[in-house]
């Protein structure tokens, strides 16, 4: 495959954790229920700035900003989801034990 | 590999130390960005705006999209002359006649000629046509790539092990949110009476991304 042996300028492919097929299936299934356009994901995704690009993963700044555009869309608030995060967390320390169901 | 790293080392180039990029799974810790995932998913399917159902036939949908796809309408292309016109009038159009759901994007068919190579990119995101292809591999969402084949593009493409004549001119053509490009490679010399099954064979995904071209017969 391209680009994997040289100089390793150029990443490996991967297969995708389960968590970020889920944010790509919110992505997509959100903005064909007319939530957002891509638009406004990227434009959530710029606004995070350079530093978002050398510190969070890929899937890391489509979570982030398919959140800010439905928080925006008022399909839920800010707080809804501090609140969960907060019951999430104390499920258990792992991605597993921490998705109810 | 060296084995006198340290492990701080690895961890800043995102390897293991067995040269493996770190994979993360189900039971490392939780993430403060995975907590927001669980939550979104959580709160947007208690709402009534999606249902688990759903989640899961988009997951099922987006894993069943491969390369395949493109390599089906790259042959009947080759193989039709009609389709190929209708191909380059709309790729959106004439993928769906072939059954694939494309979606309200703009797809482009870009050909590959004698003297003409056609590359993809989305220097913003990752723009990519993921209805004909599946998801982008991670190189192609690399700051690397999408920085370097718009500015040094025969560099990049030797890097992929594809060296151009002198005389071709090379485009490259940068998606947007709403038009993705799809690249028809040129049919391969020696495939005359080929069948459209054979002829997909040879059509690999980095040759309708433009960084590579597709297989040789044999």
């Amino acid at each position: 495959m391209g680009g994997q042996q040289t100089d390793a300028e150029l990443p490996e492919d991967h297969d995708f954790a389960l968590w970020e097929k889920r944010v790509d299936a919110l992505m997509v299934l959100c903005s064909t229920k007319g939530y957002f356009t891509v638009d406004g994901l990227r434009r959530a995704i710029e606004d995070m700035g350079e530093e978002a690009f050398e510190t969070m993963s890929y899937y890391e700044r489509w979570v982030a900003a398919v959140n800010q555009n439905m928080i925006e869309a008022d399909a839920y608030t800010l707080a809804e989801l501090g609140e969960r995060m907060e019951q999430i967390k104390a499920r258990g320390p792992t991605y597993g034990e921490a998705t109810d169901g | 590999m060296p084995h006198d790293h340290h492990d701080d080392d690895f961890h800043h180039h995102g390897m293991s130390p067995s040269g493996h990029p770190y994979r993360a799974d189900d039971d490392h810790p939780l993430t403060y960005w995975q907590t927001m995932e669980i939550a979104m998913r959580e709160l947007l399917t208690e709402k009534a705006i999606l249902t688990p159902a759903e989640i899961a036939a988009q997951i099922d949908a987006m894993d069943s999209r491969e390369p395949a796809n493109g390599a089906a309408v790259v042959a009947r292309a080759w193989m039709d002359p009609e389709f190929k016109s209708r191909l380059l009038a709309n790729a959106s159009d004439a993928s769906r006649e072939m059954g694939f759901d494309i979606g309200p994007m703009h797809l482009i068919a870009l050909e590959n000629t004698a003297d003409t190579h056609n590359v993809i990119v989305c220097t913003l995101c990752s723009c990519y046509p993921r209805n004909l292809l599946g998801l982008p591999p991670d190189w192609y969402k690399s700051r690397s790539y999408r920085s370097r084949v718009v500015k040094e593009p025969r560099k990049v493409l030797a890097e992929f092990g594809l060296s151009l004549p002198k005389g071709t001119t090379l485009r490259i053509h940068d998606s947007t949110a709403d038009m993705r490009y799809i690249v028809l490679p040129a049919r391969p010399k020696g495939t005359d009476g080929w069948s459209a099954e054979d002829l997909a064979t040879l059509v690999t995904r980095d040759s309708m991304i433009g960084v590579g071209v597709p297989k040789s017969p044999s």
